[in-house]
């Protein structure tokens, strides 16, 4: 019987390029035929029905295919996923909605500084194959507080490393669940909170019955929608301009149109100097600091975040998973090079085709956008050019023409709003809503895996009861899979504000709760436990503070513990006038949240809250070493564990058992 | 016993070459992911030919990223390289 499944599974494994190859031509075979359709007059809805649930019933077919009683399989996907397809399911954990939808926006807004995030959500992949991945695959973990437990003497240690895990992973799959939410609604029409928990079902079809290993291959499927679904229109708008099919070479040219455009716009009135922010200047919307400060955060985040570390626990070695590493930056970079390219083609199309155009002569493509109030022009939004003339009238001295100030657009529009620039037939629209919700879906499938097996390997089963035999583990795991999802999509339906902000949160208090612990775990010997939770406690506590305190506490934060104003890094004036907010009544109030003048806007070193990670990880290191030191070096047992993880031959140090 | 203490040797000189190279491509990553973005606006100074992208837009939205992606691939390798050699890497 055992030797009937290892030799099913290798012809698994041996067929998977067929069998991916297939479905890769599939996927394309059916964008066809709904082509076709389109071209007969079959209406948009019912496209756009046909491709969410089309991929969805994919998905969920692989889930149900894939599912399975084995702890391993569950776990860690029997440790046998090829780095290649690895790479791929990682590329796809990793992409999420703020990546496939918001980053062409944010890019869009910000321009060059918006660049810090592409470079952020890059370059930490070079951590974790240098300091972290491979030693903990090696190692043979199948959660990230497995690690932190054995190394650093138990459960305290563990504890520790499931509130962090919960901490960043919940605060990172609201917002997943929110983009699934949102995609759905916008493009089937549903009501916002039903369509947050269709998503929902989706996602708990693929996850909830094979764990990582059904996680695994859906994601991989996943990846290949999202990314034809992401560079299919650009490449078409690409060729269209420029006759050349590779748009993130053709967007130089853009960019230098834009630049020229700028100086026309200012030259002509249509831009003041005060609204116009320069497409390549860097340092407008953030300092210098904080530019690199988010960086940094963001790329230790990444070599932190327990769902992409856990994926590195599936491959069949270290070397694997060492080149799988590059296999996923590999995937994951296609994206990101492209998006610059989506945000330079659609500010070259707002600033020639929209601004400085005689109101009655604007593009019809905005209009779809303008009805759902996601464009405006003369604050009022723009449904139809009756409507924007109607509303650029009521404005004093209006010269007739749109002004840069006249226009305001919703950064998520930019991906989705492409094709139409483009005037590409719906079924490319189509395309790339399923490509959105595949990004949405597989990230908030690893996100809430990760978060589930912590409470039901780490807590229940280490913690609780260890003696649990497998049929109930996997069910208590499949049960807290289905609380924890609810309990998401719950917050999510709330509609909690700017994604991109909650994003960087979760990437600071991962990289300040478990950076400093997992380096010095691996990289010195001498780190002893007392230093590892000392600093686990200090490093993920400062971040935390700060990051409470800057947002809901800041008035306490200015008068106890001497936070100052955040600076327009342009001017260097003050965002709030201190001595003012803190004379209003409500000054020091906490839960008026977002309503309150100073949230989100002081802090000390004129440092943005989404870089706390940049506070709390220093202190870790520090705390960990300085802690250690005065302790007794560890167990010469333990330090040769720590030899074991680094070589990568011989079995892995933690055995599991699977029955 | 000589047998463990030059087991040991292999070991700290392994992991002696694995932290050169740890170092080396922690370098390498500090150099591209912050210290030539510091320098954005001298390079924007330079139009890269044909393509007409200024230096330092493209270093951050293309150049850096490119560099961490061939990077990895090659750490993959030379890590390898050297756990071979100490007779540490796994089958294949």
């Amino acid at each position: 019987m055992a030797t009937e499944t290892s030799a099913s599974s290798s012809d698994f494994i041996k067929n998977l390029g067929k069998m991916y190859g297939t479905y890769t031509g599939g996927f394309i075979a059916f964008i066809l035929v709904l082509a076709a359709l389109e071209q007969f007059g079959v209406p948009n809805k019912i496209l756009g029905y046909l491709f969410v649930f089309f991929t969805l019933a994919v998905y969920a077919i692989i889930g149900v295919m894939t599912r399975t009683a084995q702890v391993s399989e569950y776990y860690v996907a029997g440790r046998r996923v090829p780095a290649f397809y690895n790479g791929m399911a990682t590329g796809a954990d990793w992409m999420s909605a703020a990546s496939f939808v918001g980053m062409a926006g944010t890019l869009f807004l910000l321009g060059y500084d918006g660049l810090a995030w592409v470079l952020g959500w890059t370059g930490g992949f070079v951590l974790v194959s240098i300091l972290i991945g491979p030693y903990l695959r090696k190692f043979g973990a199948y959660t990230v507080p497995d690690f932190l437990s054995f190394r650093y003497g138990g459960n305290f240690a563990r504890s520790l490393g499931v509130i962090v895990l919960v901490a960043c992973s919940f605060t990172y799959v609201t917002a997943q669940i929110y983009g699934t939410g949102l995609i759905a609604s916008r493009f089937l029409g549903m009501q916002f909170e039903v369509a947050v928990f269709a998503g929902l079902v989706g996602i708990l079809l693929c996850a909830m019955l094979g764990g990582m290993r059904a996680v695994t291959w859906t994601q991989i499927a996943q990846y290949v929608v999202l990314i034809i679904a992401y560079l299919t229109p650009i490449v078409i708008l690409s060729t269209k301009k420029y006759g050349i099919p590779i748009p993130e070479l053709t967007y130089g040219q853009a960019i230098a149109d834009i630049t020229a455009r700028e100086q026309q716009m200012l030259a002509t009135g249509l831009a003041t100097v005060a609204n116009l922010k320069p497409h390549i200047a860097p340092f407008i919307n953030y300092s210098p600091l904080n530019f690199f400060a988010i960086i940094m955060c963001m790329m230790v985040g990444t070599a932190s975040l327990p769902h992409i570390l856990m994926r590195y626990f599936t491959t069949p070695s270290v070397r694997e998973a060492r080149q799988s590493v590059a296999w996923s930056l590999l995937f994951i970079f296609l994206l990101y090079f492209s998006a610059p390219a989506y945000a330079a083609f659609s500010k070259l199309e707002v600033y020639t085709n929209i601004i400085g155009r005689d109101l009655s002569a604007i593009r019809p493509w905005l209009f779809n956008w303008g009805e759902l109030g996601l464009i405006q022009i003369c604050g009022k939004n723009a449904s139809s050019i009756d409507a924007v003339i109607a509303a650029c009238k009521a404005i004093a001295d209006h010269p007739g023409v749109v002004r840069l100030q006249d226009f305001i657009i919703n950064t998520d529009v930019i991906v989705l709003s492409t094709p139409e620039i483009a005037g590409l037939p719906y079924v490319i629209s189509g395309l790339v809503a399923a490509g959105g919700l595949a990004a949405a879906l597989s990230t908030a499938d690893g996100l809430l895996l990760a978060i589930a097996n912590a409470l039901s390997h780490d807590v229940y089963y280490k913690m609780i009861d260890p003696n649990a035999p497998t049929m109930r583990r996997l069910t208590v795991a499949r049960a807290l899979l289905v609380v924890v999802a609810v309990i998401a999509a719950a917050t999510a339906a709330t509609k909690p504000a700017d994604i991109l902000a909650m994003v960087g949160w979760a990437f600071s208090l991962a990289m300040a709760g478990n950076f400093p612990a997992l380096v010095m775990g691996v990289w010195w010997k001498r780190t002893t436990a007392t230093g590892a939770i000392c600093g686990i406690i200090a490093g993920f506590g400062l971040c935390l503070f700060y990051l409470v305190t800057t947002r809901y506490f800041p008035g306490a934060g200015v008068k106890y513990f001497g936070m100052t104003s955040l600076t327009n890094p342009l001017t260097g004036a003050p965002l709030v006038d201190i001595a003012k907010a803190m004379a209003l009544p409500n000054a020091m109030e906490s839960f008026p949240t977002l309503a309150h003048p100073m949230a989100n806007k002081v802090g000390w070193f004129d440092l943005t809250n989404i870089a706390c990670g940049l506070l709390g990880t220093p202190l870790g290191f520090v705390v960990i070493y300085v802690v250690s030191l005065l302790g007794k070096e560890p167990s010469a047992e333990m330090q040769a564990y720590v030899d074991d993880i680094r070589k990568p031959r011989g079995r892995t140090v933690l055995e599991e058992k699977t029955t | 016993m000589a047998d463990s203490t030059s087991m040991k040797q292999k070991e700290e000189a392994h992991w002696a070459k694995t932290s050169r190279l740890m170092f080396t491509h922690l370098g390498i990553w500090f150099f591209f992911g912050f210290i030539i973005h510091m320098f954005v606006v001298p390079l924007n100074k330079f139009t890269i030919p044909i393509l007409g992208f200024p230096l330092g837009f493209y270093m951050a939205a293309q150049g850096s990223l490119i560099v961490f992606v061939v990077m990895l691939f090659l750490f993959a390798k030379q890590q390898d390289k050297i756990d071979r050699e100490f007779g540490f890497a796994e089958e294949d």
